[in-house]
């Protein structure tokens, strides 16, 4: 057991907290450079033959783009502040600081291969689940791993109630198991190739419950296990409502698990199985909200603080906008407004106000307040979280804004019939119609990945300056704990 | 009411159900339980004590009442479901009051469609394409159809691209006459151009000798020796379905090799990995698609580049 050296006192793992931490800042520069890029290549096509070789491609960058802002951007944020929440609400270091290590090399080892591997044009199609299966194998023991040093730690813990913020955690590492295992089900036929398990509609379903629950409970439920402990944490205040936790909670995790369907309406898959998936999207409003409501209430008698804290700023906004997202959701999954919202930018703008304005903002807030704990440094420069700030937040409403006009656009262009019964715009011209709205995304995009930049050089210059104040990674004696 | 033969068997039917409904159940239940007390105008007051408990140093909860309005949206999309359930196909094989089905709404949309739009091409149907191609009426109809329906492979000028034809050229592949237009857009068409292989072209010199041939036909630079040679490739198996001279063939849909018009393209290399790998065209059929009304007038459209010199 790991011992302070000065105290003799038993100390926290913070050191996996730490790496974890500092990939989270790099994935997110690489992840959302990618992702800029590509959204260059849509606003100026030419970009994707620029050394006339097809790696950079936007069919195999895309994936680079989603897996990296992800797995490894999100999936460091989540792994660094699990493994720093568990062990601070429980009392106890982890449970083993090896198998700690081996989840934070082995998940790094992942992201370097999908970086290989996608630009190569190794992919299985499914959408967020295009690694092949050597990788996916990998996945699993890995996060089979991360299950055993969770709940191990949590089962050794000191206090009798498990905090909130590890229900989240929890349901998101059991959730995504079953559902990375469970999707990427395949028959091997080479090293780099495989078929799935399933066949036609039926695969396409398995894919959307994956689909849909990589955003249920790695980028909802994982989150809001962030929000639980940052928020209170930042604005030091109680959480408003324990109550509420449990209905929403309880309530999130049933339903999302059903919600998949909602990406196949009007598709091959059964009837039924579309109504069900639209039903439970649309019970899903009042438990996302729960959440929201309960971080911003929890604010409630400090309102003053978002005035002068920017990072308590940077955690209100990301609840403001999983709020907004998870209302345009379930409306979404309306049969007949999907009608008009599928296949077009909508659906990317839908996600990206989830990803930029709740995922990223989330954990950069977050990180925010853990780097200078873990490092026993000051933050560099308060002055540039705040330009982070205001470039992040001007970067997603560019965004989303952009995507929404050319959604409804693209849809409304797509039904247009002419008095003749023939369409009134060729497909072409409706992609002439959103080369604007491309523009504006991808200068949206580069306000965003501007503030990351801003938080990479911040966090760089704050972990490079001398220590001023000693880590407070002391475990509690029983004593102090309740 | 119910739709028999859904399931594979009975139990994945009340697998359905029994987690729908209880799901919903246990939604009532929860917030039944937990939102009794819910906040009101009273209880407004009543100072919250926190649960208790304190994790990590100052970490604590308050137990505020659920929010009513919060609440009363809970309500309300679990009312909602319910009500869809009852109208909608959703648990198991019961096929919902409303008896709406995806195939269905499919069907009567096509139908109102049919008769809506039907009577502006049944008109045409009893005229000649000939004499439609002339009609800009007709022609401007035609044109909508071609927009909407052709253009992904034949380019919105109806000019191609490689390995679709140019519709303007006047060179045809399986003839110009209204009525042969009309049939490819009705039934389609399969290009068949077997690889060197099948052609018993079995070195890739003896390849290249026909290349050069070719080439010669429309009148290009060529290496003489080599073509000669290639000819006799080419009188051996090519000429079946090209023809002695090479001017192909429309009954088979065999181009003409001595007009310089070039379905996959007319440079050397293109031509070799044309005779090297063969070729497979596709035109789909759209008889049943389209219904034989539009297609007629579509046809007339197409004639109508003929009429421009």
């Amino acid at each position: 057991m790991a011992e302070n050296f000065l105290t003799g006192q038993e100390t926290y793992n913070y050191k996996v907290v730490r790496q974890f931490a500092i990939m989270t800042i790099v994935w997110g520069v690489v992840g959302m450079t990618v992702g800029v890029y590509i959204a260059a290549e849509l606003t100026w096509p030419w970009l994707n033959n620029v050394l006339d070789v097809p790696y950079f491609t936007f069919s195999r960058l895309r994936p680079l783009h989603t897996n990296a802002v992800i797995f490894a951007f999100g999936g460091s944020a989540l792994f660094a502040t699990s493994y720093y929440v568990v062990q601070r609400t429980c009392h106890v270091r982890l449970i083993s600081d090896k198998l700690a290590a081996f989840t934070f090399w082995g998940w790094q080892l992942v992201i370097v291969l999908a970086a290989i591997t996608l630009p190569l044009g190794y992919t299985t199609t499914k959408e967020y689940a295009e690694l092949e299966w050597p990788i996916d194998l990998l996945i699993a023991v890995i996060w089979i791993s991360y299950a055993i040093v969770f709940f191990g730690t949590i089962v050794k813990r000191k206090i009798s109630h498990i905090y909130v913020a590890n229900w989240f955690y929890g349901a998101f590492i059991i959730t995504i198991a079953l559902l990375h295992i469970f999707n990427n089900m395949a028959v091997p036929v080479g090293m780099w190739k495989s078929y799935s398990a399933y066949a036609g509609v039926q695969d396409a379903m398995i894919q959307w419950w994956y689909g849909h629950n990589a955003v249920g409970f790695f980028l909802t439920a994982g989150f809001l296990g962030m929000m639980y402990y940052f928020v209170p944490k930042q604005a030091q205040r109680p959480v408003y409502s324990y109550r509420l936790s449990i209905v929403h909670f309880w309530a999130l995790i049933f339903t999302y698990i059903w919600a998949g369907p909602h990406h196949l309406h009007y598709t091959a898959l059964p009837d039924w199985t579309q109504t069900l998936g639209m039903v439970m999207s649309l019970i899903l409003l009042a438990p996302s909200w729960g959440g929201m409501i309960n971080g911003i209430m929890t604010l409630s008698g400090a309102w003053e603080k978002l005035r002068s804290d920017p990072i308590l700023r940077f955690l209100i906004v990301a609840i403001s906008f999983y709020g907004m997202s998870t209302f345009e959701g379930p409306m979404m999954a309306i049969k007949t407004v999907n009608a008009l919202s599928h296949y077009t930018d909508w659906t990317i703008g839908h996600v990206h106000s989830g990803a930029l304005g709740w995922v990223a903002m989330i954990s950069m807030g977050s990180m925010y307040y853990l780097i200078p704990r873990l490092f026993g440094r000051e933050l560099y420069s308060l002055k540039l979280v705040e330009l982070h700030f205001w470039t992040a937040t001007i970067g997603v409403v560019l965004y989303i804004t952009a995507m929404w006009v050319s959604g409804i656009m693209q849809g409304l262009m797509w039904r247009a019939v002419n008095p003749d019964g023939t369409l009134t715009y060729s497909f072409v011209e409706s992609v002439q119609a959103m080369h604007p709205y491309y523009l504006t995304r991808w200068l949206g995009g580069m306000f965003f990945l501007f503030g990351m930049l801003v938080m990479a050089y911040n966090v760089f210059r704050t972990v490079k300056s001398p220590k001023t104040f000693e880590i407070n990674d002391t475990i509690p004696t029983p004593a102090l704990a309740h | 009411m119910f739709d028999a033969g859904l399931f594979t068997s009975q139990f994945w039917e009340w697998f359905i159900i029994t987690g729908t409904v209880g799901g919903i159940i246990g939604c009532f239940a929860l917030i039944l339980w937990l939102g009794a007390d819910s906040s009101s105008s009273k209880s407004k007051d009543k100072k919250v004590e926190t649960m208790g408990h304190v994790w990590d140093e100052n970490l604590e909860e308050y137990n505020n009442p659920l929010p009513r309005w919060w609440l009363n949206m809970f309500y309300i999309t679990l009312f909602i479901a319910i009500i869809y359930l009852i109208l909608y196909p959703g648990l198991g094989s019961f096929a919902g009051v409303l008896g709406w089905t995806e195939i269905k709404q499919y069907e009567q949309e096509m139908e109102a469609a049919e008769n809506r739009y039907g009577p502006i091409y049944a008109k045409y149907a009893k005229e000649p394409i000939a004499e439609l191609a002339t009609n800009p009426e007709a022609v401007r109809l035609g044109k909508s159809l071609f927009m909407t329906y052709c253009t992904v492979c034949h380019g919105s000028d109806a000019g191609g691209v490689p390995g679709y034809p140019n519709l303007r050229d006047h060179d045809w592949l399986y003839g110009g006459t209204p009525e042969a237009i009309k049939t490819t857009i009705m039934n389609g068409r399969k290009g068949n151009m077997p690889n060197a292989e099948t052609n018993n072209l079995n070195t890739e010199a003896d390849i290249d000798n026909v290349v050069e041939y070719v080439v010669s036909l429309s009148g290009k630079q060529h290496d003489q020796a080599a073509a000669v040679k290639g000819k006799e490739s080419f009188n051996k198996v090519c000429f079946v379905c090209h023809g002695n001279d090479g001017k192909g063939n429309q009954m088979l849909g065999a181009p003409n090799l001595t007009d310089d018009v070039w379905l996959y393209g007319g440079s050397k290399a293109t031509i070799k990995d044309t005779i090297a790998k063969g070729r497979l065209g596709n035109m789909p059929a759209h008889g049943e698609f389209l219904g034989t009304d539009k297609i007629h007038v579509l046809a007339s459209y197409i004639y109508s580049f003929s009429l421009k010199k």
